[in-house]
């Protein structure tokens, strides 16, 4: 008996073992959400013409996927499979009605700027998929874990697209005028020198497009990602 | 009823849920490699807009919106239910597609094998839960225009994939260079069609009814946007003039 207590101790992982640690890490390269499974694109696109809506929407994205993930997680034995997505939904919404008394509560022009957005985090199909295909799965330790890298991978990219598209839409980052200030008539920094705003990059097909070189950039470097076809 | 035509074809094409919204976009990337499964799952979209954006219309028009209790009893009448719009809108839904994946299931089951696990992923599509969250912002006065408005946001979501699936199916002959080609090459074509969907903005509808404005908060967000970039032409366009 003694033995056997002492071997379930030694099969017992440490809280960051090296498994665990991947399922942060993954996300962000080899299995990252956006570029990799595809999840969640919607969201991605429509809020990054401007860095701070997006890194509002990825930090939301994430806090609803971790917490999400350790609810279903720890109830995962109990869900009638039948019934699951509806669980699912519901689970999610309850979190997504927080996340969004919360940032009316404190930040509500940036609510204001998201509008629908945060609601369509429930049906943000990264966290249905990683619902569905982790947590359902998982202890609730772990599933936090890939929460939360999946919602970093998700960030990552958000910040890299808001990036440029702020950069060269409007001249700005996280609305500090950085290229110089663009007002007809006062401009300085590179605008006196006669440089323009691409205000294409500020309209929403430019979003899909800044992406699709992401995912191009990203598959010359890593050639196991490539498709057949 | 020259509103509703209005309404229709705005829907369709100038706030078309795939190029103007990206909604529902997971299932648009995910299902488009042939056309005949694109029109099915289409077709489906269709169906599930048209029955739960007016009956997510009545929900909040009965139960949810501020004072939309009154008919019950006058000290409802200060009662705001609109935070319990999502899980009302999303369970509402849930329960749709359920029904919507049974009745399909009985009467065409080559459609439904074709789905196939993209049905009950219908429930969690944003264009779904998209429209009955523009339609919330929309402050639509009659029954008749979430239905008119379901319909047209359904068929600009079928045209948009339908496309598409269109354009994969030739691509294959195409040598896309390595790293851009499935995924990479979908979203720079999805691009390029938004471009193209774009210059449906510039139509000047006849009707275009004045009750909506104030509260379209979506769109005036989309405006917004809009407006900035064409700021930016201006100021592009401004030295030139000089």
């Amino acid at each position: 008996m003694a033995e056997a207590a002492v071997k379930t101790e030694v099969k017992r992982e440490p809280l960051f073992s090296r498994r665990n640690r991947r399922l942060v890490t993954d996300p962000f390269n080899d299995n990252n959400p956006i570029t990799v499974q595809v999840l969640g694109i919607c969201s991605a696109l429509a809020v990054t013409a401007k860095l701070v809506p997006a890194i509002v929407m990825a930090l939301s994205v994430t806090v609803v996927i971790a917490f999400g993930n350790v609810v279903i997680a720890s109830i995962r034995n109990l869900i009638p499979n039948r019934i699951r997505i509806i669980v699912q939904l519901v689970v999610v919404a309850a979190l997504v009605i927080l996340v969004d008394q919360v940032l009316r509560a404190f930040a509500y022009d940036i609510s204001k700027q998201l509008s629908v957005f945060v609601g369509l985090i429930i049906t943000n199909c990264i966290i249905m998929g990683r619902l569905e295909a982790f947590a359902l799965g998982n202890t609730p330790w772990r599933s936090f874990l890939d929460g939360v890298g999946n919602g970093a991978g998700y960030g990552l990219i958000l910040v890299i697209v808001a990036f440029f598209r702020e950069l060269l839409g409007s001249g700005t980052l996280f609305g500090f005028p950085v290229l110089g200030k663009s007002t007809p008539g006062q401009e300085t920094g590179l605008f006196a020198m006669g440089y323009h705003n691409n205000g294409f990059m500020l309209l929403a097909p430019m979003a899909l497009i800044v992406v699709g070189v992401i995912i191009w950039v990203q598959r010359s470097f890593n050639g196991k990602l490539i498709e057949k076809n | 009823m020259r509103e509703l035509a209005d309404l229709f074809v705005k829907s369709i094409f100038i706030n078309n849920m795939i190029f103007a919204y990206f909604l529902g976009m997971c299932s648009y990337l995910a299902v488009s490699k042939k056309v005949s499964t694109a029109v099915g799952l289409g077709a489906a979209v269709i169906f599930v807009l048209l029955i739960t954006v007016p009956l997510n219309y009545l929900l909040n028009t009965y139960v949810l919106g501020p004072g939309a209790l009154a008919w019950l009893d006058d000290g409802f009448a200060d009662v705001d239910l609109s935070f319990l719009s999502f899980i009302m809108f999303i369970a509402t839904i849930a329960s749709m597609v359920q029904l919507v994946e049974m009745v399909v299931e009985r009467f065409s089951p080559a459609l439904y094998g074709s789905l196939g696990i993209f049905l009950p992923l219908i429930a969690v599509n944003c264009a779904i839960l998209g429209a009955s969250l523009f339609m919330q912002q929309l402050n639509f006065t009659s029954v008749l225009k979430p239905v008119v408005y379901g319909l047209g946001s359904g068929i600009g979501w079928f045209l948009a994939i339908v496309a598409l699936a269109a354009i994969r199916e030739k691509m294959r002959y195409a040598n896309v260079p390595a790293p851009l080609r499935g995924l990479g090459i979908t979203f720079i074509l999805t691009g390029l069609m938004a471009i193209g969907f774009m210059s449906f903005g510039g139509i000047e509808i006849g009707g275009d009814t004045h009750q909506e404005k104030p509260d379209q908060q979506g769109v005036v967000a989309k405006k917004g946007e809009k407006s900035d970039a064409r700021k930016g032409t201006v100021a592009y366009e401004s030295p030139l003039n000089k």
